[in-house]
């Protein structure tokens, strides 16, 4: 920006020979009647001459000095006057500089922001599309319009379109007017309702123009409505998603061995703190790739989580099959463990890890509609996940094993599946899950030695929900919890939505104990 | 059936109910036979979880349905008991107002709804008691009817819980958010903290938790009670043969959630403070744990589960905090692994081992 | 066999008792009944029509029709996967039918009874795999299978009155189980787990039983009294015993059904049915 600046400065200065304002433009502008001030600013963007830049961004700067009757730019020790640029030297006595309320400072932003939208770099023209959306000056219109039509940075362009539309709107010619207020009717900017409401509820306006505004009005709320909507249906989505990496880990266990795993959310909770170890051995030893660690965080944590869920399963977890709940007690007990041993090796405090820069930003579809990328990568990360585990389930040898014990174990073991490996390598394999869970979550929450434990319940809920062992229903109950978690809370607040949610759930099992997707047995259990 | 025989451990039980508070009271202070505050409070502080731990193992030794919300019904007592003491206060709370500093605190006006009546001692015992029975009746039925059993219930009842605490932590809900209820002045105008109001509380607790015993005794030990068991075992036979487990489950889950109600209101008064965090799943699960120390599907077992992993408690936070999780969990996983019927099922083998040691030496000779 | 008097003579009474208490408990079966206890003025005890069952399209049952008549000894056989278990199922309430419907004499609708119900209605069922209380004694066994009232005030205050151990008592004597009264039910053998079963049927009064293959497991000798013993039942009480053992079937005697994928395939006496080229096929065909 201060090179532009400055860019322009020296532009005006080689070419002050050959240009000037109308004094009396400037004289206006020096004076005490507001609305003449204001006009001289308009007219001030308006014009071609460069040195009508050098004189706003000299009012912004308080730069701007009346002396003897002339108006003077004073930069430094530099004095020039402000009509031709030319240097005035010897200095005045004693130059009065122009005061500038904040109204009128408004304007001068606006009228820099007008020349601004012909700025080369993508980043300046989108700033100055935000400055003048907000209440432009009517004469602005034609200029934002053509220049519209002419951007090619999307964002930018319908900024632009919003603003000249809203400049007509204030204009005093009616046909103007009905025009401007169709063209907000395709506006997605929750700002513009308001501009409209006036036209859509004035008894004295013309019945036309009411009639289009209130046409206008009910389109930008739909459009709202539906902006919303989407919004929340996103935020829910990514709350599934994150569920779903919490839960998919548990629908393996639960399915394979039959057992519910407390220690659960505790992977979770390694896999975050493999993250952050991940992060410090970076910086430290590559701080040039600092931007990827990520990366490599991602087997960390998969191979610490599944390396603990491994050693629990033989040291614990086996000897406890056929005996579900002494399994949650025994399971509870290492969780227990797990989080003092976060504890004793962090601290209890929670620890920072770093979003990466290429995750942070978001992607504006519409005013409304603003998609954060590291919730869209989570969600990314939860479908590459899902597909990865089908996969492994589905497609390899490895999973073949798993899903004959998780029908029959004594006739897999029977066939020479080596069960009690398998259940091994099912339980890490869900515990390595978890744990790349615990990655993506230390993207968006606290790392902290209890962070397992907040979602421990909703992991169960969401197996519950799904039934049990089912991968399809895993899937459909993360998102579905998730998004009715979202909408709820938008009515009732996060707390209410959370118990209606575990409600809703308590209610759901009565309908359906085995969950959404039961597989229906013929066999008499005993 | 009724248990018409105490068990012959029950007078000395009865004199160290009687003797704690006496050297307490009695015994000057400098004396070592002096029981602190500090003693006298955990004491009878155990003897309330002792109770929630009988309550526990009816449902879950005898009735083979392992809660994990008890802790909710606890403090559901806790609070009805905790409303009531908190009227008590009067004015001397810090804003000297009519309403509990809490709802000064929140510019309430007015008390809510559910506050009427909270002043009154006999409304604040029946609640006690019907609070805790009716959510563990409206929660057990639709649960018990719909046959959610095993694991599935143990998750449900933890979400329960879990629902409950986050409904309590909010300040709208009424009931102190986050700090609770706590700075209890009087009970039916005796000072909460006189060594006299301690004792008092003491003794009740000891008689409550031989009143649980009892009737514990006798629920398990009437046909009720082989019913019951019979639904843990096979509950497909029971049902065959015409009974309907939901009723069993049901009923036994009521007695159970009133015994921990009842055990919540005697221990809010005693140890002055009662929040949200008694709901909190990791409370419940720890109740599991006394049991299973203990052994369940017994009476005694449970009680003396309570008194081992609490006194440990007090003895880790104060000495070694660090190691307090530590040792808890590899409780839970050396009682599941090792001690499936708990110390008195281990207090068994051993008789069992050194009787067949004395048959095998007695032999040849 | 003189305790066989016993429990004979006490059928009416209890039958009576059962449906009395059923009613006074307020159960919502009063409601759906068109009529309390049992109406088998037509002799025949159990209808099925029609019953269709399908697991996941898997139809395990396809429009099975059947009937059984008071006193009958009936016995099923088929392949596996015939249906034989899901047919119980629908009988005791364990399994919803999705279409057809089962009567249990004239009046009482299976298809809207709970399991519960159907038991003290009357019919009994012993499991394929032997189930007791495994922690209960063998008397205790008897005691909760004994009819009577079933809720939980009821048994908190019931006490056995020196009839009902003089029941239990015979009862043990016929399952031969009586030197074995006061051991939990988890130490006996296989056998004596399967008599014990059935001697909970009995002391439950049914008017129907229905045994899934009742001496699976059994020795010779305990398979031939297990016999001996159904047939002494026969005629008071209504059987129906599916079985694989054809030499235990042949010694029954009873009138022979064969299912086959979920419906019948013949009916006849056992002679008749095993030439059946149908059945053969069925066994052997494949």
């Amino acid at each position: 920006m201060m090179r532009t600046l400055f860019a322009l400065l020296l532009l005006s200065c080689l070419s002050s020979a050959h240009a000037a304002l109308d004094p009396a433009a400037l004289q206006a502008l020096a004076g005490d009647d507001l609305d003449a001030r204001n006009a001289a600013v308009v007219a001030l963007a308006l014009s071609a001459d460069p040195q009508a830049r050098v004189v706003l961004l000299a009012l912004r700067d308080d730069a701007l000095y009346t002396a003897d009757g002339r108006v003077l730019v004073i930069d430094g020790e530099h004095l020039s006057d402000a009509a031709s640029g030319a240097s005035v030297a010897p200095a005045p006595d004693s130059p009065e500089p122009l005061t500038v309320n904040n109204l009128l400072r408004g304007q001068v932003g606006k009228a820099l922001a007008l020349g601004d939208l012909h700025s080369a770099e993508v980043r300046v023209r989108r700033a100055a599309a935000h400055e003048l959306a907000d209440a432009p000056p009517p004469a602005f219109a034609a200029i934002m319009h053509a220049v519209a039509l002419a951007e090619t940075d999307a964002e930018t362009a319908a900024l632009l379109r919003n603003a000249a539309a809203q400049a007509k709107l204030s204009s005093n010619d009616a046909a103007q007017r009905l025009a401007a207020v169709q063209e907000l009717a395709s506006s997605g900017d929750p700002a513009v309702a308001p501009l409209l409401r006036p036209f859509a509820e004035a008894s004295d306006a013309d019945p036309a123009l009411r009639s289009a505004a209130r046409a206008a009005l009910a389109a930008i709320n739909d459009r709202l409505y539906w902006g919303e909507l989407l919004d929340r249906v996103f935020t829910g989505v990514s709350l599934g998603s994150i569920l779903l990496l919490g839960a998919l880990g548990l629908a393996i266990t639960y399915g394979v061995m039959g057992v519910i795993n407390m220690a659960h959310g505790e992977f979770l909770m390694i896999g975050a703190y493999s993250a952050y170890v991940t992060q410090g051995l970076f910086q430290r030893h590559w701080p040039a790739a600092q931007a990827w660690y990520l990366a490599a965080a991602l087997p960390v944590s998969f191979l610490a989580a599944a390396l603990v869920g491994v050693l629990l399963e033989r040291l614990v977890i086996r000897h406890l099959y056929g005996r579900p709940l002494e399994t949650l007690l025994a399971s509870w007990g290492l969780s227990l463990i797990l989080i003092q041993a976060a504890r004793v090796l962090f601290g209890p405090q929670n620890v920072q890890v770093d979003n990466p820069g290429w995750m942070s930003g978001s992607l504006v579809l519409t005013p409304s509609l603003v998609l954060p990328w590291n919730r869209m990568l989570i969600i990314a990360f939860a479908i590459a996940v899902l597909v990865l585990t089908w996969a492994l389930m589905q497609r390899t040898r490895l999973g073949l094993y798993v899903r004959a014990v998780t029908q029959n174990r004594p006739m897999a073991a029977c066939v020479g599946v080596h069960t009690q490996r398998i259940d091994s390598l099912a339980f890490g394999l869900g515990a390595g899950i978890a744990g790349l869970g615990g990655v993506a979550l230390s993207q968006i929450s606290n790392v902290g030695p209890q962070m397992g434990q907040g979602y421990i319940v909703d992991a169960f809920m969401v197996v519950v929900l799904g039934g049990v062992g089912q991968l399809a229903g895993a899937v459909w109950a993360a998102l579905g919890l998730g998004v009715a978690a979202k909408f709820l809370e938008g009515w009732t607040g996060a707390v209410i939505a959370k118990i209606l949610v575990l409600v809703f759930v308590i209610v759901f099992i009565q309908k359906r104990p085995q969950g959404l997707f039961a597989q229906r047995g013929r066999h008499v259990e005993a | 059936m009724l248990p018409s025989r105490l068990p012959r451990q029950a007078p000395y039980a009865l004199a160290l109910l009687l003797l704690v508070p006496a050297l307490h009271l009695w015994v000057p202070e400098g004396s070592p036979l002096h029981l602190s505050d500090f003693i006298l409070t955990l004491t009878g502080k155990i003897l309330c979880y002792a109770v929630v731990a009988v309550a526990m193992d009816l449902i879950w030794g005898f009735g083979g349905i392992l809660s994990l919300g008890h802790g909710l019904f606890f403090a559901l007592g806790g609070y009805a008991f905790g409303m009531y003491l908190m009227r008590e206060i009067g004015h001397d709370g810090s804003y000297h107002a009519d309403l509990p500093d809490f709802m000064v605190f929140l510019d309430w006006k007015t008390l809510p709804w559910y506050w009427q009546g909270s002043a009154h001692f006999a409304w604040a015992a029946l609640l006690v008691v019907v609070v805790p029975a009716a959510v563990a009746a409206v929660f057990g039925f639709f649960a018990f009817r719909s046959r959610i059993r095993g694991v599935y219930f143990s998750i449900i009842t933890q979400a329960l819980t879990y629902a409950a605490m986050l409904l309590f932590f909010r300040n709208e809900t009424g009931f102190g958010g986050n700090n609770g209820f706590t700075d209890f002045k009087r009970v039916l105008e005796f000072p909460i903290t006189s060594p006299q109001t301690r004792s008092v509380l003491f003794v009740l607790s000891g008689l409550l938790l031989a009143g649980t015993l009892w009737l514990t005794a006798w629920l398990t030990r009437s046909r009720f009670g082989r019913v019951l068991a019979a639904v843990r075992d096979a509950e497909s036979r029971a049902m065959f043969l015409g009974y309907r487990p939901q009723d069993y489950k049901l009923t036994a889950w009521v007695i159970s959630a009133v015994l921990c109600g009842l055990a919540g209101a005697l221990y809010v008064p005693q140890v002055g403070i009662i929040n949200p965090g008694e709901m909190s799943p990791a409370n419940s699960i720890e109740i599991a744990i006394w049991v299973a120390v203990g052994g369940r599907g017994t009476l005694i077992g449970p009680v003396l589960g309570a008194f081992i992993v609490n006194l440990a408690k007090t003895v880790f936070t104060s000495y070694f905090p660090d190691y307090w999780l530590f040792f808890l969990g590899a409780l839970f996983v050396a009682v599941t692994l090792y001690l499936p019927e708990g110390v008195l099922g281990l207090a068994a083998r051993v008789r069992a081992v050194r009787d067949r040691r004395a048959a095998a030496a007695g032999a040849p000779s | 066999m003189p305790s066989e008097s016993i429990v004979g003579s006490a059928v009416p009474a209890t039958t009576a008792a059962t449906a009395a208490t059923s009613g006074a408990a307020g159960d919502a079966l009063g409601s759906r009944m068109l009529q309390p206890g049992l109406d088998t003025s037509h002799h025949v005890v159990l209808y099925l029509d029609a019953i269709s069952v399908s697991f996941d399209g898997f139809k395990a049952l396809n429009a099975l029709s059947l009937t059984v008549d008071v006193g009958e000894l009936r016995c099923i056989i088929g392949p596996n996967g015939a249906g034989k278990t899901t047919m119980m199922d629908v009988i005791t309430g364990k399994t919803r039918p999705d279409s057809g419907s089962a009567f249990f004499g004239q009046t009482l609708d299976l298809t809207r009874m709970s399991e519960p119900q159907i038991a003290t209605a009357g019919i009994g069922r012993k499991f394929q795999k032997p189930t007791v209380f495994e922690q209960h004694s063998v008397f205790e066994n008897l005691e909760l299978a004994m009819s009577g009232p079933r809720s939980p005030w009821a048994t908190l205050l019931a006490r056995l009155d020196s009839a009902s151990r003089d029941l239990i008592a015979a009862t043990l004597e016929r399952i031969r189980l009586a030197r074995h009264a006061d051991r939990p039910a988890g130490l006996l053998s296989h056998g004596q787990k399967q008599w014990l079963e059935i001697g909970m049927l009995l002391i439950q009064q049914p008017r129907l039983l229905l045994l899934d293959e009742p001496v699976a497991g059994m020795t010779d000798e305990e398979t031939e009294r297990t016999a001996e013993l159904f047939l002494s039942l026969a005629g008071e009480h209504s059987l129906v015993v599916v079985e694989h053992d054809m030499a235990f079937i042949g010694a029954l005697g009873g009138k022979v059904t064969v299912l086959h994928e979920g419906a019948v395939l013949a009916e006849g006496a056992l002679d008749a049915v095993q030439a059946d080229p149908r059945v053969i096929e069925v066994y052997l065909g494949r």
